[in-house]
């Protein structure tokens, strides 16, 4: 991994004195400037740094609303309301952070996506990518009860579906859903305690990404070829190459978020949640945010109370277990003429379960919910291992600089001369 | 060709401690970024001052007829307590026959008057009123709120407010006599919309 020199030299007398004592700027050098990266990655490698600035942006952003929100029952929803007309730039802070949380779960699809397609998950990133799915459901949480903050029908309303998920449970059910209320029904108390648990998720989060970070630092990044980097010229550092890379796709990234905080910053929400929760009345038709949809769906498919659940909370628990689950040698699906079919019949399926979530479960939505959910789990549970040992894959590029250079032989007087100036 | 040799000719060659094509375009993009994100911080900044609800209430309206004379009244103006006195015929010619050489403070700390004014009863109240005298109830040393409004408060060797904190006394025209306060209590913007009422702010 190493096979950059440390290009790191304290010039002035502090940084000496610094580097000799704490030697920080010692590591973030060989860490985020000499640090080898494949020199194949394409644009879906940006999503790591586009996710860690989300991150950064709902905990700032969070902040600064936490100072105007108030966490009851009598006052969270108009609190919510003055942020948006009174609070100086409360209209712009507000949408930024709510926009922010679609923004970060479609950056996260994006990055669990790429993950699974050129096989991250493979030996030894296995540790890297259970923090990844530690990660997704702690984010899953925050959204969940940041979502309850607003205090709106469909606020009120998911709270309720989804603490009485824990109901399922045989004997401890309703003692768990109590003891989450803090009452006998969703009440002011039970956003009182979210407002707290929301406060504090964004912050353990950011301590998972670290070690996330630094379990990638140990295993380098994989690449679209899935193969190791064995040799200097199969790595470029990552400054500036990896670095203008994210920068770019950032600025890009930034862009269609400016262009939902600006345009349409209630686009992606529902318009139940502009009417104060009321516990006598429930809106018709409950939709929980677009990025819990699919999971929603596999809920939802299921004829039974606790079977649904279980499928649910399975389908995500699932994902930790892809390491031992995918029987392949070969991490990239590129190289996997039949399991790429059924990889992007998986991408098919999520998406659909997704669409299937948002209609009303009636009719011909839940026996196509019920055809997905089965392939959901298929595709974990039969196709991944079994695939693995059938397929046969195609020929693997001797290493990251071949596949660069075409594949062929040796390079050619022109490849050679643009590799060379890649260089520097 | 003939022009193309020409610059060719003339651009200098690279790397030599001239900047570069990359170097003017490193620059310039982080320049650009920098900007961004100074500019974008402001509204973090600027949500922390009043809202639009709280600059709302910056005005607030007082009747002054159940108030009898030697009587006082708190009221609360933008969130700060705002004294006001209807004084007897006693206090204000007191008050009126000080020289302002021997007051510590020698402005009127009017907020209508100009900043030199001296700090005469006369420029601390409004004319034909000077029995109402309307100040802020904050101390001007360290922000206590002073003594002297309830008829058994302690009010001072001057007879008109007194803080517990550090011992600042007051006058009845709250100019400050003794103790730490460095200035007068401040007179805030007031006016009279009828002969018994008042509008602050």
């Amino acid at each position: 991994m190493s096979d950059h020199e440390p290009s790191y030299h304290p010039s002035n007398p502090f940084s000496k004195w610094m580097d000799s004592r704490l030697p920080i700027m010692r590591m973030m050098h060989g860490q985020f400037v000499d640090f080898p990266t494949p020199r194949n990655l394409n644009y879906m490698w940006t999503f790591g740094g586009i996710l860690t600035f989300m991150l950064v942006v709902q905990i700032v952003s969070g902040l600064v609303l936490s100072m105007h929100y108030q966490p009851s029952d009598a006052e969270a929803f108009n609190s919510v309301e003055l942020i948006r007309r009174d609070v100086n730039y409360g209209w712009l802070l507000r949408n930024i952070h709510a926009v922010g949380a679609s923004m970060f779960f479609f950056a996260v699809y994006l990055h669990m996506a790429r993950g699974i397609y050129y096989g991250s998950y493979k030996a030894p990133r296995e540790i890297l990518w259970i923090l990844g799915v530690i990660i997704f459901l702690l984010m899953m949480a925050a959204g969940f009860l940041g979502y309850a903050l607003v205090w709106g029908q469909m606020s009120f309303w998911g709270v309720t579906v989804i603490t009485n998920l824990f109901s399922a449970l045989p004997l401890v059910g309703t003692g768990i859903t109590k003891w989450l209320w803090g009452g006998y029904a969703v009440s002011g108390v039970t956003l009182n305690r979210f407002f707290s648990l929301h406060f504090l998720l964004p912050f353990v989060i950011f301590g998972v990404v670290i070690l996330h970070i630094w379990a990638l630092h140990v295993v380098g990044q994989n690449n679209p070829t899935g193969l190791d980097i064995k040799t200097k010229s199969d790595s470029v550092p990552m400054l500036p190459f990896a670095i203008m890379k994210d920068a770019f796709a950032l600025a890009m990234f930034a862009l269609v978020y400016a262009w939902f905080v600006f345009f349409v910053p209630n686009y992606l929400g529902d318009a139940d949640n502009f009417i104060e929760a009321n516990p006598l009345s429930t809106p018709p038709h409950i939709v929980p945010e677009w990025y819990f949809l699919p999971f929603y769906a596999i809920l939802r498919s299921i004829p039974s109370k606790l079977g649904g659940v279980l499928m649910m909370f399975g389908s995500i628990a699932l994902l930790a277990f892809l390491p031992w689950l995918d029987t392949s040698n070969v991490r990239s699906t590129k190289y996997r003429p039949i399991f790429k079919w059924f990889l992007w019949a998986f991408f098919f399926s999520v998406v659909a379960l997704g669409y299937l979530g948002g209609k009303p479960a009636e009719g011909s939505y839940v026996m196509w919910s019920r055809v997905f959910t089965l392939y959901y789990f298929a595709f974990f549970l039969i196709i991944m291992p079994v695939v693995g040992l059938l397929e046969t894959p195609r020929k693997l590029p001797s290493s990251i600089m071949d596949a660069v250079l075409g594949g062929g032989g040796g390079p050619t007087a022109a490849n050679a001369a643009t590799a060379a100036a890649e260089k520097r | 060709m003939a022009p193309e040799a020409k610059t060719g000719t003339a651009l200098p060659p690279i790397g030599h401690g001239e900047p570069t094509r990359r170097d003017f375009l490193t620059t310039a993009a982080l320049g650009w970024a920098a900007v961004g994100g100074a500019i974008s911080l402001w509204p973090f900044i600027q949500q922390m001052n009043p809202d639009a609800s709280t600059q709302a209430l910056s005005s607030t309206e007082v009747d002054l007829a159940p108030i009898k004379e030697g009587q006082a009244i708190t009221v609360l103006w933008r969130g700060k307590p705002v004294f006001i006195r209807n004084r007897t015929k006693d206090e204000v010619e007191k008050a009126a026959n000080v020289p302002v050489g021997d007051l510590p403070d020698k402005g009127a700390q009017n907020e209508a008057l100009a900043d030199r004014a001296p700090a005469t009863d006369q420029n601390r109240t409004k004319k034909g009123h000077e029995n109402w005298m309307v100040v802020v109830g904050i101390c001007t040393h360290l922000g206590c709120i002073p003594k002297g409004q309830g008829l058994s408060d302690q009010r001072g060797e001057y007879g008109g407010w007194f803080c517990p904190c550090h011992g600042s006394t007051y006058d009845t025209s709250g100019r400050i006599r003794k103790g730490p306060a460095p200035r007068n209590l401040e007179v805030p913007p007031y006016e009279f919309v009828s002969a018994t009422k008042i509008k602050i702010g």
